[in-house]
């Protein structure tokens, strides 16, 4: 089992297509969404961690550029920056798979890159302005 | 009396004299007890590292030849508004304005991407900051605009004087209604969603000195990296609330107005905040020695998080309405660094934007400067308004 995170591009006219379901189904992977932004009738995007055989994603990524969308890889990046980040602890109750930790007794802030989905929500509650994330490189 | 100021600063001079944080302390008097350990230690360090709203920084600006009168003008420090109400050169800037067209709580919640605080930050970085001034001109200051980038290197003064610092214990917020709120203790979300507190608890320097025995007007201080000075109660010092057995204050008490050297600062502990949806304010390091004239203050050194204790309140209702019957409940210190605390049968997760890890190392570092001897204590010239009736000052 390998987990992969993608950003799926729709294209205006592959957008009512039930992807994350086929994956699912016909695939038997395990989805994710990690961002979504699907409007009919508009170009999309999807981004998504899915886990599953190797085989299996590789099949499953072919099948979604059949549909004409593009599927790249996700260079995300979250960052703490470390001359900004004070170790106040306000993002901890933010973040929901407790990326961001604190060691109680130094009382230092951390960020596990692996536990972090990217969802951003340490972003707007860190008023020292320490975190930050983009997604594919914008 | 064990010992004055007097001895203790013969003996930092002599480079004998023994000095523990607020937090290590606690291990010494729990070992050895007060008495022994009022005996054996002359000085004890504390430390904070906390949003403060009312901070600000005074500055003298060198006159170009042809002079100009910013007093009853407008002067702007990278677009920001200075206050130029006072004589042609002097300005200060608050650490909360923000640029005149800056869009603010237009499109909540707004982002507040600078301000004040940030020009602050920026001059004691060692950056330029773009002062833009208008003037009406006058035969004596003819000038009638400015607009040139200066650093520290063009003012003659450049004085940090913050009216309102380091609160003697906090509120701790929460929000109980239905839709997430922002305000200056953060991110509050809806249905007990999170808790926020704002103190560095057992290494704070009033809740070291609950009673103001040591700290008073005079008092010489670690300020934002420099040196400075307790120079007044800050504003809505309000000594009389209910305290613990012990002298604690169990609400917003004791505030300090300080003030130091910009100049000799540093951007690591005086640091710009955007709150969203709130607005812009500057972190200030502050750190105050405790001389242990005696037992008691010992024996108030000593305190720890858990006798610690502090009122949690609603802000989506409470605070901002005066609506709802006061605080919700009493938490310690103690309570609110295991990262959660119990609340009308909920386990709500905690933070907060005081950093006990830059609190810790101000504590540090003043142990360290007097030890070296590079930081004598003062007495107070005159004490704070107290519990028990202060001067008249």
């Amino acid at each position: 089992m390998i987990t992969r995170k993608v950003i799926l591009r729709f294209p205006p006219e592959a957008v009512e297509e039930p992807v994350t379901y086929r994956l699912v189904k016909d695939y038997g992977l395990m989805v994710n969404i990690l961002r979504a932004s699907i409007h009919p009738g508009k170009k999309g995007r999807l981004a998504l961690s899915v886990t599953g055989d190797e085989a299996d994603l590789d099949k499953a990524l072919a099948y979604v550029r059949t549909l004409g969308i593009e599927v790249e890889p996700m260079a995300e990046d979250i960052c703490r920056i470390e001359e900004r980040c004070t170790s106040c602890t306000a993002c901890i109750p933010a973040c929901p798979t407790h990326a961001l930790d604190v060691d109680r007794v130094t009382w230092q802030v951390s960020l596990d890159k692996d536990k972090c989905i990217l969802c951003g929500s340490c972003i707007p509650v860190c008023a020292y302005k320490a975190m930050e994330i983009t997604y594919d490189g914008s | 009396m064990i010992r004055s100021i007097e001895e203790i600063n013969q003996k930092i001079r002599e480079g004998r004299v023994v000095v523990y944080t607020a937090e290590e302390i606690i291990d010494v008097v729990r070992e050895k007890g007060v008495s022994a350990a009022a005996k054996e230690v002359d000085v004890v360090t504390t430390g904070t590292f906390s949003p403060m709203c009312s901070s600000g920084a005074y500055f003298n600006i060198k006159q170009p030849k042809i002079k100009i009168k910013m007093g009853g003008g407008t002067a702007y420090l990278d677009k920001v508004p200075a206050y130029a109400g006072f004589a042609a050169a002097d300005i200060y800037i608050g650490a909360t304005a923000l640029p005149d067209r800056a869009p603010r709580n237009a499109r909540h919640p707004g982002e507040f991407p600078f301000g004040g605080a940030h020009v602050i930050e920026a001059l004691v970085s060692g950056k330029k900051v773009t002062l833009t001034a208008g003037a009406y001109g006058t035969d004596c200051y003819p000038a009638l605009e400015r607009d040139e980038e200066i650093g520290f290197e063009d003012m003659n003064e450049a004085v940090l004087f913050n009216p309102r610092n380091c609160y003697q214990n906090y509120n701790v917020a929460v929000n109980l209604s239905d839709k997430t709120i922002y305000t200056y203790m953060g991110v509050l979300r809806p249905h007990l969603g999170n808790v926020n507190y704002c103190s560095a608890g057992q290494l704070s320097p009033l809740l070291n000195d609950p009673l103001y025995r040591t700290i008073g007007i005079g008092t010489r201080i670690f300020l934002g990296g420099g040196k400075g000075y307790v120079v007044w109660p800050g504003t809505q010092h309000n000594p009389n609330v209910p305290r613990t057995e012990a002298g604690a204050p169990k609400k917003p008490s004791g505030t300090l107005a300080v003030m130091g050297d910009l100049k000799k600062m540093s951007p690591a502990w005086l640091r710009a905040l955007s709150f969203i949806g709130y607005g812009v304010t500057l972190a200030v390091g502050i750190g105050i020695p405790i001389p242990i004239l005696d037992e008691d203050v010992m024996k108030h050194v000593s305190v720890t998080d858990a006798e610690l204790w502090a009122p949690v309140v609603d802000y989506s209702r409470d605070y901002p309405y005066g609506e709802g019957g006061g605080p919700l409940a009493e938490v310690t210190y103690a309570q609110l660094k295991s990262g959660h605390i119990e609340l009308m049968g909920k386990q709500v997760p905690t933070g907060a934007f005081s950093s006990i890890l830059k609190a810790r190392e101000i504590a540090g570092i003043l142990k360290e400067w007097i030890h070296k001897g590079t930081f004598e204590l003062t007495s107070k010239v005159a004490s704070l308004p107290g519990a028990k009736g202060g001067e008249d000052l």
